[in-house]
């Protein structure tokens, strides 16, 4: 039996995202987080291979979804894009607040990086304001441990009325006890009490004045506070999609629509003007963030990240920083390039033998040098000279790339490089994105989302393509069949 | 506003306290998303090897600015 959007009431992400539940009871959980903070990790490790992705309803923003099974009950979990915040700065954002606010989730995992809390606290404290059905995943544990930094995991699940647990997603740990923990979240086994955010009294007597209407008109489906302070703020994005998912216009309340002229009115005549409220909000998030933080991260060592600025200071310093970045990228190639060598002229061996006694068999059949031509001479010589020459360079080429990235080298590039990508208005992100692509250009151009800004994104998605990838830099006897093949392909 | 200078003249190794953010809209935004708002302190870390982007330590992140966004920042300095 499938369960449609409409039949769940996720009507305003009805267009195309569909989340197909194989039962009523199975539970879907959202899976937030800021940017870089194993996210990714998180999801691949609780569903496998289970997953799917495609895109969201008219967004170009990758939406993947899986499955996993706990406790004999089925839980699909829906990876939100990474983001800081949930003010729909951007397309991300405002997808992964529609979907925290519209798409019913039975619960939603916020996961954050304990080595710098305080600023993942911003989200963390941006959807417990939306919903209570929360669970706080505070991953990289183990790096935290490594610097030295302490978390009162206890202390903060009672700071945030939710429960908090420690995990390390690369090997495994706490997942276990994560899964417990939503579990018990969607069974309403335990009534989470979220911490309640106040706001300075002008506005939170301007949200008094709205709440009462707010809540007799919209119900249980969506919190009446941050309802009301959503249409204090005055977000046409997020009102739009609220209606949508209403099924009815707010604002076509005349009473409503009275109140919130006097609120409105009450915030300006004590100094608050519409666009300060944004920044008050925000402010009290941070300072909350803040507060929580002081009382539950000690930091046993004070210079902690010694170490890596005295590195960062050397790989980014005026002498040394493009000749390292140079020497470690020049070694890359070099062993991607002469590396792949090896294995390529083995599987080259092994893959034209065969075509040899593929051939033997066809004249031995006797079949018609045509049909001998496209299968053997067309379709397998061309798929063999693809396969060895670009399997075994993509083999070492992302390999190394990963290990650049996991020793955080990668976002030093960026930095090295800005300046000079500012000059062609681009930026300096893109470095990434086209080494990515000198392994491959779809990976590259995938690779384009971790740029802010559109139009620099949108200019590294389309330069990207130049980027000559190892099937087209390939040695030239084979080389030539395999750039036209590339040229077709991109 | 006597103390007060734009955060890109910040000199390295020293901190600033956030006074006033002087941009509007997205980025004014995305400043307020990373922490800096009033009072926070801020401290520069490190310029790239063309001396545009600047690395700051804001609560306990490391991030960069470029000197145009940096600019709309105003700390103070003790």
């Amino acid at each position: 039996m499938g369960l449609t959007n409409k039949s769940t009431g996720a009507v305003v992400l009805e267009s195309e995202l569909r989340i197909e539940r194989t039962c009523p009871d199975d539970k879907v959980i959202a899976l937030a987080g800021n940017p870089n903070v194993g996210k990714s990790t998180v999801f691949n490790s609780l569903t496998g291979l289970n997953q799917h992705t495609g895109n969201w309803p008219g967004k170009t923003v990758t939406n993947a979804q899986g499955k996993y099974r706990h406790e004999g009950r089925n839980f699909i979990m829906v990876d939100l894009p990474g983001t800081y915040s949930l003010m729909a700065n951007s397309v991300e954002e405002e997808i992964a607040r529609d979907f925290i606010c519209f798409g019913a989730p039975d619960a939603t995992i916020v996961v954050s990086d304990s080595t710098c809390l305080e600023r993942n606290l911003n989200l963390v404290l941006q959807t417990l304001e939306i919903t209570n059905k929360v669970v706080v995943c505070v991953n990289l544990i183990d790096e935290a441990k490594r610097k030295k930094i302490n978390i009162d995991f206890k202390g903060l699940s009672k700071h945030l009325g939710v429960p908090v647990i420690p995990t390390n997603a690369r090997s495994k740990k706490g997942l276990d006890k994560l899964m417990d923990a939503v579990y018990d979240i969607t069974n309403n086994h335990k009534a989470a009490k979220p911490i309640q955010i106040t706001y300075d009294d002008t506005i939170e007597q301007a949200i008094k004045m709205l709440q009462a209407k707010v809540r007799e008109l919209v119900g249980d489906k969506i919190d009446s506070r941050w309802t009301a302070l959503k249409l204090l703020d005055g977000d046409a994005a997020l009102i739009k999609s609220l209606n949508e998912y209403l099924g009815f216009n707010l604002m076509d309340d005349n009473v409503l629509q009275r109140l919130l002229k006097t609120a409105k009115k009450h915030l300006s005549d004590n100094g608050i003007k519409p666009d300060q409220l944004r920044d008050k909000i925000v402010s009290r998030l941070v300072h909350i963030a803040e507060d929580i933080s002081s009382n539950t991260v000690t930091f046993e060592n004070s210079g902690y990240n010694n170490t890596d600025r005295k590195i960062d200071s050397v790989l980014t310093s005026r002498i040394f920083g493009i000749p390292i970045m140079l020497a470690l990228l020049g070694l890359v190639f070099w062993l991607t390039i002469t590396g792949a060598n090896y294995p390529s002229q083995m599987i080259a061996t092994f893959l034209f033998r065969i075509e040899d006694l593929l051939t033997g068999f066809f004249e031995g059949a006797g079949a018609p040098s045509w049909v001998h031509g496209l299968l053997v001479t067309g379709i397998y010589r061309t798929l063999a000279w693809v396969v060895s020459v670009m399997l075994p360079p993509m083999a070492i080429f992302f390999p190394m790339f990963t290990l650049l990235e996991d020793l955080g080298y990668l976002p030093r590039v960026a930095f090295n490089l800005d300046n000079f990508f500012k000059k062609a208005c681009a930026h300096g992100k893109q470095a990434l994105t086209m080494c990515m692509g000198f392994g491959c250009n779809a990976a590259g151009i995938i690779g384009c989302r971790i740029i802010d800004s559109p139009r620099e994104r949108l200019i590294a998605t389309i330069t990207n393509n130049f980027v000559p990838c190892n099937g087209r830099f390939a040695p030239p006897s084979k080389g030539q069949t395999c750039s036209v093949f590339c040229a077709f392909w991109h | 506003m006597n103390n007060y200078i734009p955060l890109n003249f910040l000199p390295l190794g020293k901190k600033g306290k956030v006074r006033t953010l002087t941009s509007i809209g997205s980025i004014r935004r995305r400043m307020l998303d990373l922490g800096l708002i009033s009072e926070t302190v801020v401290e520069a870390l490190q310029k790239s090897p063309s001396g545009d982007p600047t690395a700051y330590n804001i609560r306990g992140a490391t991030i960069a600015l470029r000197s145009e966004e940096a600019s709309k920042v105003l700390v103070e300095v003790n």
